[in-house]
């Protein structure tokens, strides 16, 4: 059976670059040994997320069962199946941040965002992450956006900084 | 054949080299414990349960994968073991949700066997615990992963069913045995053959219990209940009472089904013989008139939705036969319901199965030739064996009582549909006798016994030599059907049954424990009584059958008539996998 029976025609034609960008990868790793976990570092690279459509792809191309591939994508916490928002908005869950109120920040981005920790919201703009010290124990509690570090952060000011993201 | 000196526990034993620690403690009369160790499926030495000392080396290793050497030294009951054991054996429990009285594995549970043997009485790692919703929309197979010890056998027999549909889903703390992306089994490619029942030690995978509608249709007064039973479930029976694996209880079951209160005992032998009727003339018309060939047996259920999704290229291969339980449900629809002037409305037609892809067959709707489902339920051999406990019934110590007549008679040939090529040699012993116009000079073909994963045979039939292959367990016939699809084999005729084994080893039949299976391969022992029941019979020929012979005179005016046609044949769907 040819790839591209297998699975909704839209899922490949909508991404058609992206997918033959795929397909090089696999030809690179092809005949290689233990192909699986590259293939999906790199086809994560080009989706954002390893999505069904990228696993069955994946899994038509290397005769690799989708549950297999599905088992690697969640035993390894650098993979993602959901793409990411535009923004990625994350809290320093590091100790010092931690013990200055981290949590409290957290809590006022799930009501602002309306998204729980690790998701995305509907119209792909957040993504609400928790991450390990970034190493600005001074500036604690960090709340980062993308590339930007806001320091020594209170509830009060979260409202003010994601409109900021949302208009732009 | 080469061997090593291995000291167990101060016992010297001499064993095949490759042998592990396990086998030759065995032989020395000892039993180390096992959970996740399945013979020949899954020998990955996880769970550590079997853990023992090894003179030499500093930790404890897992015996059921540590093979033996020569001169080696093995303690499997020191204190350091003893403790190492419980340990895991606690870990594992404190993570499973211990609703033994609830579980349909009570007493049938080897974590349970396990408990009891070290005595565990107090748990010291109560830790927090996920609960998880039980999966129950498949109309097989039942998910409930609180009670899953990540053994992982139900992973390996996926996989070698070449499906592959459940395995290890996130790490850790977190792992989880489910299929993908939080889905439903119903939801993902499952076959249904309930072979992960088969495998799983504890409750965590279990068949949909559909006794309660049965109860409910045999307490109606307005219904007219039959039952049917399949070839595969009299040799197995008899184990859900505590009877020897491989005793045939033919007679017992007519008698039990009698007292739970349907109203005719029907025996799917009888559309066996059927079967072998219009599948037999399809092929030789098949063969005949430049037909599709391979031609590619249909009785099985969890092969045709294996085929429908990994090769719909075969569809057209595939026998339009109903399977022998649908072939009887549509009969006693309509035949015997003008015959007896029943309303096809009130009766209700119930089979047990040896399977539980079965259930799901059931459901298909396009089979329903009369208007109304051919099969109304469905239960496996374990259930079965639920209902005749629930009445109180002394199943050992029935008499041994009669089908009923008229869609209760049936061949040899019919029988041996349980197991793993019986269709096949059903099929040439008949037709053999229509082409030559005389007997096969011996008609057990015993090239397609046995549980070898594919087997071939020819056979020559007047100037027609005709080729034929068997596989049992789809992973087995995914590997045939590559060899016919890439040229390099060529067949007339080709059986495939889901199950390893065939219908003896179904995913519906009583569960042998891994310990037990180690000694017992219950799909040879219950097969060779399925080759006793068929030698016992005094016609062993399907084409011999009378009540075949007069349902063709009086109804279906003969094989692949119109009307056998109408009531009898089906047609097949491609699937998507995901
Ligand atoms: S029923 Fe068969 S196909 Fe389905 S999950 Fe179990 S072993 Fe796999
Ligand atoms: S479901 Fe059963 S067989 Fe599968 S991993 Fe869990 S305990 Fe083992
Ligand atoms: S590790 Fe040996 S039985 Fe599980």
């Amino acid at each position: 059976m040819s790839v591209s029976s297998v699975f909704s025609a839209s899922a490949v034609t909508d991404n058609k670059e992206k997918f033959a960008k795929l397909q090089e990868v696999i030809e690179r790793y092809r005949g290689m040994e233990g192909p699986l976990v590259p293939v999906l570092h790199e086809a994560q690279e080009i989706f954002g997320a390893l999505t069904l459509d990228v696993q069955k792809y994946i899994s038509e191309a290397l005769n690799v069962p989708v549950m297999q591939i599905y088992g690697v994508a969640t035993f390894y916490s650098q993979f993602t199946l959901k793409p990411k928002g535009k923004c990625k908005v994350s809290v320093c869950m590091g100790t010092a941040c931690y013990v200055r109120g981290a949590k409290k920040i957290q809590d006022k981005l799930v009501e602002n965002l309306g998204i729980q920790v690790g998701e995305t919201d509907k119209d792909g703009k957040f993504t609400l992450e928790a991450t390990r010290c970034v190493g600005a124990c001074g500036l604690s509690p960090v709340l980062l956006v993308n590339d930007d570090v806001y320091g020594r952060t209170t509830p009060d000011i979260v409202p003010n900084i994601m409109d900021k993201y949302r208009k732009a | 054949m080469e061997t090593v000196k291995v000291m167990v526990d101060g016992v010297q034993v001499e064993v095949p080299k490759g042998s592990t620690i396990l086998d030759a403690a065995k032989i020395a009369g000892i039993d180390i414990p096992t959970l996740c160790f399945l013979k020949g499926i899954n020998e990955i030495g996880a769970c550590r349960i079997c853990l023992v000392e090894v003179e030499g080396t500093r930790a404890l290793q897992a015996s059921c994968v540590y093979p033996v050497s020569d001169g080696m030294v093995v303690r499997t009951n020191t204190p350091a073991v003893r403790e190492a054991r419980r340990v895991n054996l606690e870990l594992i429990l404190s993570n499973h949700d211990r609703k033994c009285l609830t579980c349909v594995r009570n007493q049938n549970c080897e974590l349970q066997d396990l408990a009891e043997r070290f005595h565990v009485k107090d748990i010291r790692f109560e830790g927090e615990s996920i609960h998880y919703p039980v999966d129950d929309l498949s109309p097989s197979i039942v998910r409930d992963a609180n009670k899953c010890i990540l053994c992982r056998r139900c992973v390996a027999v996926c996989a070698s069913q070449g499906v592959g549909v459940i395995g290890p889903v996130d790490r850790g703390f977190r792992t989880i045995i489910e299929p993908i992306f939080n889905r439903s089994i119903n939801n993902v490619p499952c076959i249904n053959c309930g072979q992960c029942i088969l495998a799983c030690p504890v409750g965590a995978i279990r068949e949909k219990d559909d006794v309660e509608k049965v109860w409910t249709a045999l307490q109606d007064p307005n219904l007219h209940v039959v039952v049917q039973t399949a070839p595969a479930v009299r040799v197995a029976l008899g184990e859900e009472f505590g009877m020897e694996m491989g005793t045939r209880v033919t007679g017992k079951m007519a008698a039990a089904l009698r007292r739970l209160g349907f109203d005719k005992v029907f025996d799917t032998n009888f559309s066996a013989d059927l079967t072998i009727m219009e599948e037999g003339t399809e092929l030789l018309g098949r063969i005949k008139n430049g037909g599709k060939l391979p031609l590619i047996t249909s009785c099985s259920p969890g092969w045709i939705k294996f085929c429908e999704q990994f090769y719909p290229d075969f569809l057209d291969n595939i026998s339009t036969c109903k399977s022998p339980q649908q072939m009887l449900g549509a009969l006693l629809k309509s035949y015997y319901v003008e015959k007896n002037g029943l309303d096809p409305a009130k009766v209700f037609v119930v089979s047990v199965m040896p399977c539980t892809a079965k259930k799901f067959e059931a459901q298909r709707p396009e089979l329903s030739s009369t208007g109304y489902p051919d099969v109304d339920v469905v239960l496996t051999t374990r259930e079965l064996g639920r209902m005749i406990k629930e009445a109180g019934l002394d199943f050992p110590n029935l008499p041994d009582e009669e089908f009923d007549p008229t869609l209760g008679e049936s061949t040899g040939a019919a029988v041996i549909f349980g197991a793993t090529g019986g269709v096949m040699e059903a099929a040439l012993r008949t037709v053999a006798e229509i082409v030559t116009g005389k007997p096969l000079d011996d008609i057990e073909i015993k090239a397609v016994r046995g549980i070898e994963g594919v087997k071939e045979a020819e056979i020559q039939l007047g100037d027609l030599l005709v080729r034929a292959a068997v596989a049992h367990g789809t992973g087995n016939a995914k590997a045939l059907l590559e060899k016919v699809k890439s040229g390099e084999k060529e067949y007339h005729f080709i059986e495939v049954m889901a199950c390893p084994g065939g219908c003896v080893t179904g995913g519906g039949q009583p569960i042998v424990k891994a310990k037990k299976r180690m000694d017992r391969d219950p799909r040879e022992v219950r097969a060779a009584a399925i080759y006793d029941e068929d030698r016992d019979k005094p016609l062993r020929k399907s084409h011999e059958n009378p009540e075949v012979k007069k349902l063709y005179e009086e109804y279906l005016q003969e094989p692949n008539s119109h009307k056998a046609h109408e009531l009898l044949h089906t047609h097949y769907v491609a699937r998507q996998k995901y």
